[in-house]
Parts: structure tokens; C-alpha cells; sequence
């Protein structure tokens, strides 16, 4: 790219100092006058139907202003008791049943959290229990019992429109894909691998847990402040939930400590506007961290996968997978969907089946996790294609290469692929790792291999994210984008598009934050979109107000628009930097005077073409792709089982970096938290009972888990339709680690983990069983 | 129980009333709105909530108010002269060692106490030091980098002669 003075530089980020010193706005800073907080009563049973509630005791307690029962909610005139982005199947609190342990049953809105948390202790339930299931697999069984009786589709979301309803069955979402002939291929093949992987609930621990605030303003409109990384979505499900009209409702949203999916949707927000509704106060809820292991997971998947090979290439693959999407749907379905159809893996394999099930279980809801789903598929094709390479004695780096999409090849939904960097991802993953050095004979306890594995992610399509840009009079601007800064840098990373294409300085660009009164429509802050979408968006709005600019200059110094260019806060003829006008200059030819602003709006809104349902294929189903590749070399203790992660190289295609150290950054950060998901991070349940809910018992990775050797390498494969070339580099670093450690685990020692997380428990039974010895049980 | 205490914040003497429940993240938030200070985990597993207690790190969450009678309390507020960064603070922008940021002010203490514990810590030094303090986005290679750089410029700057 010739001659960028901001896009490709690695500029310090926009919101350094409010960070650095503490004095970032946070929901959980802002204080109003007479304002309650919020304690939840929690279903203590995985399924139970409510006979009765006693809540008179607590009501007459001093300092609580209101009891609140899912009953009284769904009696509240105007108000649908239930919500949900794909099905509307959540209650605002338990209506007449509950549905997991933790599931929300009683509210009480008090001065204060301990006011509100004694209440608590005074209200009585009467549940009736009822028969639960917890297992993905038995829960698609007809005899199971049902976790709803039917189900209702929200139509929220334009690519969720083909969600059907549907009842008498658990199974909420059910994708298929099919091309060529599986049978056939699978009844010619010389070998066939058959093999089930299992990736357990995880919990995403942003270091903020959920946290909202809800009043009502002067003019009785809806205030909301929010930790969500989709506001405008928000103010959707408020408006249908609540029969608000949308101009009667303001979705705020300051910094937030973190996302990773946990934050999408709606989540504390309809139950804090009903206590506000009610109580006429401002209500804010802050989930404790055990709260929010009850409020949202990763999903539990299991992948049956079975691949035929013919003449040492890969003919046939067929997946089952299994999503336990817990009690309620929650954005289940979009991942079934939207990971169901890369099951496959980025190969030219010609004979192609997938079902894929989003299945109700009485288990904690799950949702998006960093990756959406794609890191649990990609851990069952990456594993099993390690496999097959090894047992064919094909060496593992060249198995992948060779099936590798190259650039305008049909993916298997028959989507011809582009800006696809695949293969170099792979090539750079095993130079990093030393992929051809020979290998030194191991003798002793302690054994060393490596491992490499890649996969791909689509972005969702179709999504829509809209800006507006606003030039001041100075040669400054402001950026009103929906666009939530989580962590992400998106701040800095719209700040250097919208400076790039006015020829302005990064710091004299303002970003807004997120206010549905200002911002327009943006899908959501996720899945790697908003650098292509929003920075597309910021983009073109820029490029409009820059061609008004030139239409002034142009007429001023008698020049072609097309011999302009913007830059140093001028506008000028191009090769004559003297022959041009300042920002300041132009708008006192436009407007006659200084206090004016510039103002204009841009949408990018990419489609995806019709999928049929049948079979999954669709000439276009994304818009773009996440390559991505991971190396890892480890150090196993035969004697243990323990592993030591000794390298770990994390690679990724972004597109062009808009800014290469924060895209460096985020595949570091991406993949060091998906090295504590496949060491040892795991939600247990006990017939539906979490029992490590909390910190104590719930360990994520810390600074000293982070292995001694640990690099990202950015693949830049622009995409000629995103801003600059760029794509998205939010998940990429997360989706490829899991096999690579597994693949150098087999490496070292020969056997394999199919079950995350890969413990020292697993490694050591596994180890035990290759000699064919038993380990005691438990 | 209520009971009256004295103690300094951020170099300030404070006389307040606490029930013998409060935690001193409670009070550092609710009375004193030093909104640096954040609850994580609740069971002083996570760090975010970090103070300085007579110097050495703690987590506010898990020490009760009553307990920091007549000690000195540091938080992110008062580590700097408010008008410009700590030279920890420009190690953290410089290595960009902060993404969402809700764990920075633990993190800045933590390295701020372990600077002044082990002038000059070795890298392990440094992991060990900052194992109680959990970062989400995981940008740990540049908090380590960070780390690394504030003790390179702290003891330049103590080196320098004094005028």
C-alpha cells in the first residue's frame, strides 16, 4: 500500500491514559441519586416446576423496594416475559418452571447489596422437581425429556431467518451440509478413520463481570448503561420485549473489561428495566463472579468425525456435532450454524456430509466464546488430519499443504474462497518451530515433540455496521461508531482509517462511544468483524465529507477534484503541496464562518447468498475468512504426565494490519487464553450442579503459563474490498492452538488426547494404556 | 459492629466509621469512589482488586477495613502526582501492555511493590511476582516487557545525580 501515513503504523492506542491511570468510565463507576442494587435468588434444581412462592417477609424488610417474580413480570401488561437472540426462550426471571441450577427465580431491588442479599435468605420456594438431562448426546434422543416443550423463533437477526420453530424434540437448531457421495466414497476408500473428540463448558472470565444500570430520564424515556458488546442489538430486545418505542430508549456503553463473547446480546439488561419500571429508581446490577459462571458458557461440544482416504488423499469427511447449548439457546443456533459449515476443514475434499445440532440441555446457557465455535470444531479436523498423516507415515506440514485451498477454489459450502492465506499460515507456523530440523533420538523420561495445525473461520454474513463522521472546523473530527472498545483497540484502529483518508493527525480524530441516541446500527462488537465492517464504515462516511472538502478546493483554486489529495490538515493539488487550502480555509469558503461541522453517514451492509437448507451449499456464505495456524513444541514427563509448553508460534492471516502490534497482540492474547482452555480450564458439572463456580476453583491462565518461547506472526493477504486490505484479527490466534498441542503431545510420546482439557491425568492414563497398563481409578 | 477508624489513603489521613464486615475494597469505592480499585473474583484470587497496604500488594476484596487501622493505603490514584504518569504507567503505554484494561491498576501496583522489593528482579522474578494478578486478554508477554522496561527506567532515573 503507497504512501499511508497512519493505517500500517503501530500508533500507541487512543485510550492509553484514561486506562493506564485507573480513570476509565466503567457501569460500575456511575453513581445516581436514590440509586438500588440488585440480589438474585437462583434455582437450586436443574428442572423443577414452581408450586409456590413466599416473599412477604422480604418485601416488609427495611430497604428493599421491590420482590420481583417471573409470574408478576409475564402479568405486566405490554411486556413478553421472554427473550432471546434466536429463540425467545429465556425468561426475564423463571416463569413457572426453571430450567438449570443458577437459572434466575426471584429479584430484589434494595439500597444496597447486602439489604438486597438478605432479603434473599427470607423468601420460600416450593419446587416440584422434574426428570433433567445433561448429557448432548442422550438429549437428542426421542425418549429424553424436553427441556421445552416448543420453541419460538425471535427473528432478531437477518442470517438466524431460516431458524425454525419447532417442538417434542431438545434439538433447538439442526445444520446440514452435503456434496458429492459420501457412501460411495466411503465404500471405495483404502483406509477409514473414525473418531469422537470432546471440547468440555468453559467460562469466558472477562475481569469486568456483567454489569448494568437502568433509569428513567426526565421525559420517562429508558436510560441504559451497559457492559455489553451489543448496544444497539439492546435496544432491539428492549423495544420488542418491553413494547417501548425506540426512540424511548438510550443504550449507553463506556469501556469495558473485557468481552470474548460473554457480553453479546442481552443478558442482565431486560431484568434491570423491569425493576426500574417498577420502582421508578435507578437500578444497577453487578454480577458477583459466581453469578457470572451461572450467566453464560462456552459451549460443550462433542464431534464424531469419520474421513475416508483413497490413493493417500482425503476423499470423504463426514461430522456430527453435538452443541450443548444448556437451558436456554442463547446465539446457539448462529454457532451451529456458522462453525457447523467449516466442520470439514479448509481441504479440497470432493464427498462432504455435516450435521451439525444445537441441542437444550438443563445446563448453564452457552453462548459466543472467542471463536465462536470454530476453535471446538477445528480441535476435532485438526486432530483426526494429524492423525491420518501419522498413521499414513505422511509427514504432517505436507498432509495439510496438499489438500490446502489455493485462492478461487470452492470451500465445501461451494463458496469459492478468497484472500484465503491458508497455506502460507502453515508454511510460516513450521518455519517458526523448525518444522524440518531433524529430530534428535529421545531416551529418558521427559520427551520432546511438536506439533502444527491450522483451520479457518468465516466471518459472519451477512452483518451490517453503520458510522457517521463529523469534520470539524479546526481539521478535527469526531466518530460516532456503535463499535464497543472492549480491548480491542477499535478506538485506535478507526482512528487511523478516518485519519488516513481525511490527511488529518490520529490524535486529531475523536472517537464516540457507543449511544444508541448518536451511534447508528451496528449487528455487534464480535466474531472479528469490526475492523472489515466498521472500518469500512468510517471509511466511506470520510471519503464522502473528503469529497465535499475537494469540491470546495476545487472551485477555489481552479483545479480538477481528481489532482487532489488530502494530508497535513490541508487539502492540495497533488505534486504542488503549496497550491491548497487548510481544513479551517475551506470551511470558511463553504460556510462563511468557523463554528460549522461537516457531517456524513456511511453503511456497509455485505450480503451472503441464499444457503439451501438441504445441503448447505451457497455461492457465497461469507463475506471473508480467518486463516490461521499454530506451532507448538512440548516437553512431556512420562513419569507424570505433566507438560510444559516449551514454544508456541501463533499465525494468522488479518489482511492487511491496519496497526501490526496490536494484531501481533491480539493473536498472542487470543492464543495464550486457548492454551489455559486446552490445559486445564473446564466447567464440572454434577448432575447439573457447577462445582468450581468460582476462582478459587476455576483456574485460567496466568503470566506464568505463558511459555518462554512465544511469538505471533501476521500473514497480511489483503482483501481488495476491506479498508485498507484489512479483514479482522480478534480470534484468529484462538482457533488452532488446542490441536497443536495434541499433535506435538503424539509426537513426542505417540499417544493421544481426544478430550479437552489435556490434563496430566489424561496424558498419564493414556501413556499407561499405550504400555498396557492399568492406572488406578480415581 | 460499627467502629471508628484512622487510616491514609493516598498520603491523606481519613477518620471513618466501618462496620466490622466492610472489606477495604468497599470502602476505598463506596465512601472514597477510587474507582481504580475493582472487584474481580470476590476471594482474592485475581488481583484486580490490588492495593498497596503499607507498601506490599493485597487484594482489597479479601482485607477487611477494620484491619487497615492506622496503615498506609496506596491505589492507582495516588502512585502518581496526578499531573503526570509514574514511569510504571509509561512502561505499561510504552509496551502496550493494557488491552480492556479493567486489571491495569493491579498490575501497575503489583510491579510498583515488586520494584521496590527486588530492584533489579529476574524475568522469573518477575512471573512469579506477577502470578496473582490475572489478565483476561492475556497480554502478558508486554506486561512482562513492561515490567522489564519501568525497572530499566526507574533505576536510570535513581542513578541520576541529585542537583
Amino acid at each position: 500500500m503507497a504512501n499511508l501515513a497512519v493505517v500500517g503504523q503501530s500508533v500507541y492506542r487512543k485510550d492509553a491514559n484514561p486506562k493506564v491511570t485507573g480513570r476509565a468510565l466503567h457501569v460500575g463507576n456511575i453513581e445516581m441519586p436514590g440509586m438500588l442494587h440488585v440480589a438474585v435468588l437462583r434455582s437450586p434444581y436443574p428442572h423443577a416446576r414452581i408450586r409456590r412462592i413466599e416473599k412477604s417477609s422480604a418485601e416488609r424488610l427495611d430497604g428493599v423496594a421491590a420482590v420481583l417474580t417471573g409470574a408478576e413480570v409475564a402479568k405486566m401488561p405490554g411486556v413478553d416475559p421472554y427473550y432471546g437472540p434466536a429463540f425467545r426462550d429465556q425468561p426475564i426471571l423463571a416463569v413457572d418452571k426453571v430450567c438449570y441450577v443458577g437459572d434466575p427465580v426471584v429479584a430484589v431491588a434494595a439500597v444496597d447489596k447486602r439489604t438486597a442479599e438478605d432479603a434473599l435468605q427470607l423468601i420460600e420456594i416450593d419446587y416440584e422437581p422434574l426428570p433433567a438431562v445433561f448429557d448432548v448426546i442422550e438429549a437428542v434422543k426421542r425418549e429424553s425429556p424436553l427441556v421445552h416443550d416448543r420453541h419460538r423463533p425471535a427473528k432478531a437477526f437477518a442470517d438466524l431467518a431460516h431458524v425454525k420453530a419447532g417442538q417434542q424434540s431438545n434439538i433447538c437448531y439442526h445444520f446440514k451440509l452435503r456434496t458429492g457421495d459420501v457412501g460411495k466414497a466411503f465404500a471405495e476408500a483404502d483406509r477409514v478413520f473414525e473418531d469422537t473428540f470432546s471440547s468440555p463448558p468453559a467460562q469466558h472470565m472477562p475481569m469486568e463481570p456483567h454489569v448494568t444500570l437502568v433509569y428513567l430520564d426526565e421525559q420517562e424515556r429508558l436510560n441504559i448503561w451497559t457492559a455489553s458488546q451489543s448496544p444497539s442489538y439492546v435496544r432491539t430486545e428492549l423495544s420488542n420485549t418491553f413494547s417501548i418505542p425506540m426512540h424511548h430508549i438510550r443504550v449507553r456503553v463506556p469501556y469495558i473489561g473485557g468481552g470474548y463473547g460473554a457480553k453479546l446480546y442481552a443478558k442482565l439488561e431486560p431484568l434491570v428495566t423491569v425493576l426500574a419500571l417498577i420502582t421508578k429508581r435507578p437500578v444497577r446490577y453487578a454480577l458477583t463472579r459466581e453469578e457470572e459462571f451461572l450467566t453464560i458458557t462456552k459451549h460443550k461440544v462433542i464431534t464424531k468425525i469419520k474421513t475416508a482416504i483413497k490413493n493417500g488423499s482425503i476423499t470423504a469427511r463426514k461430522c456430527e456435532v453435538f452443541w450443548d447449548t444448556g437451558a436456554y439457546a442463547e446465539i446457539g443456533p448462529r454457532i451451529g450454524h456458522k462453525s457447523g459449515y467449516t466442520a470439514a476443514g479448509p481441504y479440497r475434499i470432493p464427498n462432504v456430509w455435516i450435521d451439525s445440532y444445537c441441542v437444550y440441555t438443563n445446563h448453564v446457557p452457552a453462548g459466543a466464546f472467542r471463536g465462536f465455535g470454530v476453535p471446538q470444531v477445528i480441535w476435532a479436523y485438526d486432530s483426526q488430519t494429524d492423525i491420518i498423516a501419522r498413521a499414513m507415515g505422511e509427514d504432517p506440514v505436507e498432509f495439510r499443504l496438499k489438500p490446502a485451498l489455493e485462492e478461487g477454489e470452492p470451500f465445501a459450502t461451494g463458496t469459492l474462497v478468497r484472500s484465503f492465506g491458508i497455506k502460507e499460515a502453515i508454511r510460516q507456523a513450521a518455519r517458526a518451530i523448525e518444522w524440518s530440523k531433524p529430530r534428535p533420538v529421545q531416551t529418558g523420561t521427559k520427551l520432546r515433540g511438536k506439533g502444527i495445525a491450522a483451520g479457518v473461520k468465516a466471518v459472519l454474513t451477512p452483518s451490517i455496521s453503520g458510522a457517521i463522521v463529523i469534520m470539524n472546523a479546526d481539521g478535527t473530527a469526531n466518530v460516532l461508531s456503535s463499535t464497543v472498545e472492549m480491548g480491542q483497540g477499535s478506538e485506535t484502529t478507526m482512528g487511523q482509517i478516518v485519519a488516513e483518508e481525511l490527511g488529518i493527525a490520529f490524535d486529531q480524530v475523536h472517537i464516540v462511544q457507543p449511544d444508541t441516541d448518536v451511534t447508528p446500527y451496528d449487528t455487534i462488537t464480535a466474531g472479528s468483524r469490526s475492523t472489515y465492517h466498521m472500518g469500512n464504515a468510517v471509511r466511506m462516511a470520510a471519503v464522502k465529507i473528503k469529497a465535499e472538502l475537494f469540491e470546495v478546493v476545487a472551485a477555489k483554486l481552479e483545479a480538477h477534484p481528481d489532482d487532489l489529495v488530502a494530508g497535513g490538515g490541508r487539502i492540495f493539488v497533488r505534486g504542488m503541496a503549496e497550491r491548497g487550502m487548510t481544513i479551517s480555509e475551506i470551511f470558511l469558503a463553504k460556510f462563511g464562518s468557523l463554528g460549522t461541522t461537516l457531517a456524513a453517514e456511511a453503511v456497509c451492509q455485505p450480503t451472503a447468498a441464499h444457503m439451501d437448507p438441504e445441503t448447505g451449499q451457497s455461492e457465497k456464505c461469507t463475506e471473508y475468512w480467518f486463516p490461521s495456524a499454530t506451532a507448538a513444541e512440548v516437553e512431556v514427563d512420562t513419569e507424570t504426565g505433566q507438560l510444559k509448553v516449551l514454544q508456541l508460534f501463533s499465525v494468522g492471516d488479518t489482511g492487511t494490519a491496519i496497526n501490526p502490534r496490536h494484531c501481533e497482540q491480539q493473536l498472542l492474547g487470543a492464543a495464550i487464553m486457548h492454551l489455559g482452555l486446552t490445559l486445564f480450564e473446564e466447567m464440572i458439572f454434577d448432575h447439573g450442579q457447577l462445582v468450581n463456580g468460582s476462582l478459587l476453583d476455576y483456574q485460567v491462565a496466568s503470566i506464568k503459563d505463558m511459555p518462554e518461547s512465544f511469538r505471533s506472526i501476521v500473514v497480511e493477504v489483503p482483501h481488495e474490498t476491506g479498508p485498507f486490505g484489512a479483514k479482522g484479527a480478534g480470534e484468529t490466534g484462538a482457533l488452532t492452538v488446542a490441536p497443536a498441542i495434541a499433535n506435538a503431545i503424539q509426537d513426542a510420546t505417540g499417544v493421544r488426547i481426544r478430550a479437552l482439557p489435556i490434563t496430566p491425568e489424561k496424558v498419564l492414563r493414556a501413556l499407561a494404556e499405550k504400555k498396557g497398563e492399568a492406572l488406578p481409578r480415581d | 459492629m460499627k467502629r471508628e477508624i484512622t487510616l491514609e489513603i493516598n498520603r491523606r489521613e481519613e477518620t471513618i466509621t466501618v462496620e466490622d464486615a466492610d472489606t477495604l475494597l468497599e470502602v476505598l469505592r463506596d465512601r472514597f469512589k477510587l474507582w481504580s480499585v475493582r472487584e474481580g473474583c470476590g476471594v482474592g484470587a485475581c488481583g484486580t482488586c490490588t492495593v498497596l497496604l503499607d507498601g506490599r500488594p493485597v487484594s482489597s476484596c479479601f482485607v477487611l477495613a477494620a484491619r487497615a487501622a492506622g496503615r498506609q493505603i496506596t491505589t492507582l490514584e495516588g502512585l502518581s502526582d496526578g499531573q503526570s504518569l509514574h514511569g510504571i504507567q509509561e512502561a505499561f503505554v510504552s509496551e502496550r501492555a493494557l488491552q480492556c484494561a479493567y486489571c491495569t491498576p493491579g498490575f501497575v501496583l503489583s510491579v510498583k511493590a515488586l520494584l521496590d522489593e527486588i530492584p533489579n528482579p529476574s524475568d522469573e522474578e518477575i512471573r512469579e511476582y506477577l502470578s496473582g494478578n490475572l489478565c483476561r486478554c492475556a497480554g502478558y508477554a508486554d506486561i512482562l516487557r513492561a515490567a522489564r522496561l519501568a525497572q530499566q527506567r526507574l533505576s536510570v532515573k535513581a542513578e541520576m545525580p541529585r542537583k
